[in-house]
């Protein structure tokens, strides 16, 4: 009887003892904090990806619960049906965010890109980059070593085993831009979905000139602006000896892309057909 | 007798000096020349000619764009063909001059023949301000590797004064030979060199460092030195990296460089005896800096040697006439086998930055799978400037390059000593290389 008897005795009391104390002590330094918080933050993806541009999730609910109004706030991981029920909570107008996307602007795979000589240094995009210039001729192309799928939380990005360079996957991707950040070559563009509208962009990054990419890579971007002089909308620039598609302008015709001799300009989803071809 | 050499850390890798003693090549002027613009550290020469005017030997094509800035000089009589972007041997695009030479034959004789050397008592009587003005002229930049501009090391600051001109002989990379061979071939030159250094620096004592295994190089200057009390020549424990710079100004003088400070804060002006040998070239014969000797070794090369090479000429061609490459080659290596980097391209022309050639056959090349760190700290205790190189590799990992700061990465001098030692083979200087780059381009505050 005794130790055991002693022993719950002593342990109980002490419990019992500290649970007053913290209860006073839990009065004492009690911080009001807004319910609504808590109740936003339920709603959110939970994935501190920092795409509203605030530091995580927490930080967000914080201050849509503290805000007067909504404008400017969109969680791109969670989307439009979870911001119009945190507008319930919070009692304001929510205003839908735009989806965007994350486009990989470099398709040149082992096929298109001759690989000229082996790099067996460290797995990094980042420190073959800034070593040594890539396995290729192409000092602008992926370099393939997963920097931007290790980047990734959403599990939007991967390696594909056959091309070796990073692909994204428009499904998952949230366009929380983490992987646009991380790409030392800077080959990841964050471009607007506009309902149903095609989103075209080119795929190279090649800024040497014309019969040099020509060289490096059998899909590069030399410049020519055929995309430029075929576009109807202004939507196409040539800077650099590169195209880019300004995707505010572009309505997705796809004309661009099947002027490019070079086959460096893609697209998903349907094309718009323009109006001659409605017409024809 | 104790032999001197510094305090912290360093290695002892096998020597592998395959070319030790080989007399210096002469290798044949290819019909075209690849000269860089940038040659030195610091800001890249400004180009000073047009594609299709003709140049002779020596000729500036190139100035200095800023106080630290070298100018580049054409070392064949040619056409400017064309300015362009090429590529160095890591691959990065670099602005080039191309020169195509004419009468290849003869191109060298005739640019020997254009120079008539100065006498010595024309040298005797050049002020340090004018030793300094030729010697930066001429395009001599520090030739043990970091291609320092002569001329910035010989000005020194107002306000500070050397003591000591420190000839560094030391040579501690394994494989190469291109000191040694100088040093035993031309000591005279090198010492006459070491002169004009001392009277433009305005001190009267210089000591040369050699490491004990070079016997040869070191009797020679004692034959010629003997009876000399200025310079004096200081064997010195082989051990790597005995010729880091900070490494040789302690060993030979005691004094330790503080951090982010130049030698002469311990009163040492340091020169490799290549650039000692360069400096005397360009006073005595008005030679610009052109060519440089480069070992070119490798176990299974046909024709490892002590090359004597232009400036601009292909590596490739280089190799070439080494016995051209093995079929077993893994890796060819721009410098020694500690610092040198892996070249991922052959065609790329040669810089005043390369003194070997290091053809390594694929078994040697191999990288070995990275293990996890096992905290045996080796790397510490072999780190010559007394740093952490495991923690340096973590934080790099973790992209935080502020805290690195923390831990004095910018004092690394590449030396490799960690990842040689490392048991888990991590890639410790990879990740110190590529933090230092990053930490180049954050804003100074």
């Amino acid at each position: 009887m005794g130790v055991i008897s002693t022993t719950i005795l002593v342990i109980g009391g002490i419990g019992v003892l500290a649970a007053i104390v913290l209860y006073f002590v839990a009065k004492k330094f009690y911080v009001y904090e807004n319910p609504k918080i808590a109740e936003i933050e339920e709603l959110l993806p939970g994935a501190n990806c920092g795409g509203c541009g605030m530091s995580g999730c927490h930080a967000f609910a914080k201050a849509c619960a503290e805000t007067d109004s909504l404008d400017g706030f969109n969680c791109t991981g969670a989307g439009k049906d979870i911001m119009e029920k945190i507008s319930v909570i919070v009692g304001l107008e929510a205003k839908a965010g735009i989806r965007r996307v994350a486009v990989m602007k470099c398709n040149g795979g082992c096929s298109e890109r001759q690989i000229v000589n082996n790099y067996d240094g460290v797995t990094s995009c980042a420190m073959e980059g800034a070593l040594y210039q890539g396995e290729t001729d192409c000092n602008y192309g992926c370099l393939g070593r997963g920097d931007c799928v290790a980047s990734c939380i959403f599990d939007a990005l991967h390696i594909d085993s056959e091309s070796g360079i990073a692909v994204v996957d428009h499904e998952k991707c949230v366009g929380c831009g983490k992987c646009v950040k991380t790409c030392p070559r800077g080959l990841l563009e964050l471009v607007p979905v506009i309902d149903d509208k095609p989103i075209v962009w080119v795929t190279c990054m090649n800024h040497d000139k014309g019969a040099l990419a020509m060289k490096e890579c059998t899909i590069s971007c030399i410049g020519c602006g055929k995309c430029k002089r075929v576009c109807e909308h202004g939507a196409v620039d040539v800077e650099d000896f590169v195209a880019h598609i300004n995707p505010e302008l572009c309505v997705g015709c796809g004309e661009c892309e099947a002027a490019c001799p070079r086959g460096s300009i893609t697209h998903i989803g349907d094309l718009i057909p323009t109006k001659k071809e409605a017409e024809s | 007798m104790k032999l001197k050499t510094f305090r912290k850390g360093g290695i002892h890798p096998a020597p592998s000096k395959l070319t030790s003693g080989m007399p210096i090549v002469e290798i044949g002027v290819s019909s075209e020349i690849r000269l860089e613009l940038a040659e030195s550290i610091g800001v890249p020469a400004r180009c000073i000619v047009k594609p299709g005017q003709s140049v002779s030997a020596g000729e500036m094509i190139a100035e200095a764009a800023a106080f630290v800035s070298a100018p580049v000089h054409s070392p064949v009589a040619g056409t400017v063909k064309r300015i362009e972007k090429l590529r160095d041997p890591q691959g990065f695009w670099r602005e080039a001059v191309v020169i195509a030479t004419e009468h290849i034959e003869t191109a060298v004789d005739e640019a020997e023949e254009a120079l008539s050397p100065r006498t010595q008592d024309e040298v005797d009587a050049l002020t340090p301000k004018e030793i300094i003005d030729i010697v930066g002229n001429a395009g001599v930049v520090g030739l043990g590797g970091a291609t320092f501009p002569t001329r910035v090391k010989l000005s020194i600051p107002e306000g500070k004064k050397a003591e000591v001109v420190i000839l560094n002989g030391a040579e501690c990379e394994p494989f190469l030979t291109c000191d040694e061979v100088l040093m035993c071939g031309y000591p005279d030159r090198i010492v006459a060199g070491c002169r004009l250094i001392m009277k433009a620096v305005g001190v009267d004592r210089a000591i040369i460092g050699i490491e004990a295994n070079k016997p040869q190089a070191i009797a020679a200057f004692r034959r010629l030195l003997k009876g000399c009390d200025d310079i004096s020549v200081q064997p010195l424990k082989m051990k790597y990296p005995q010729g880091g710079e900070k490494q040789l100004i302690y060993a030979l003088t005691g004094k330790e460089v503080p951090e982010g400070g130049l030698p002469v804060d311990a009163g040492a002006v340091v020169d490799n005896v290549a650039t000692a040998y360069a400096v005397y070239d360009a006073i005595y014969n008005r030679k610009p800096l052109t060519q440089r000797v480069v070992t070119v070794t490798g176990p299974h090369l046909k024709k490892p040697g002590n090359y004597l090479v232009k400036i601009g000429t292909t590596i490739s061609s280089i190799i070439e006439a080494a016995g051209g490459l093995p079929e077993d080659t893994g890796k060819v290596i721009a410098g020694g086998p500690m610092m040198g980097k892996a070249m991922s391209r052959l065609d790329a022309p040669t810089t005043k930055a390369i003194s070997g050639i290091l053809v390594l056959p694929e078994s040697m090349s191999k990288r070995r799978s990275e293990e996890p760190c096992i905290r045996c700290a080796k790397c510490v205790s072999v780190c010559p400037m007394g740093l952490e190189p495991y923690q340096m590799m973590n934080l790099s990992i973790a992209k935080r390059f502020e805290d690195i700061t923390k831990l004095h990465v910018m004092s690394c001098l590449e030396c490799g000593s960690c990842s040689y030692v490392c048991p888990s083979h991590r890639p410790l200087l990879d990740y110190i290389r590529y933090a230092k780059q990053e930490i180049r381009k954050m804003p100074k505050k």
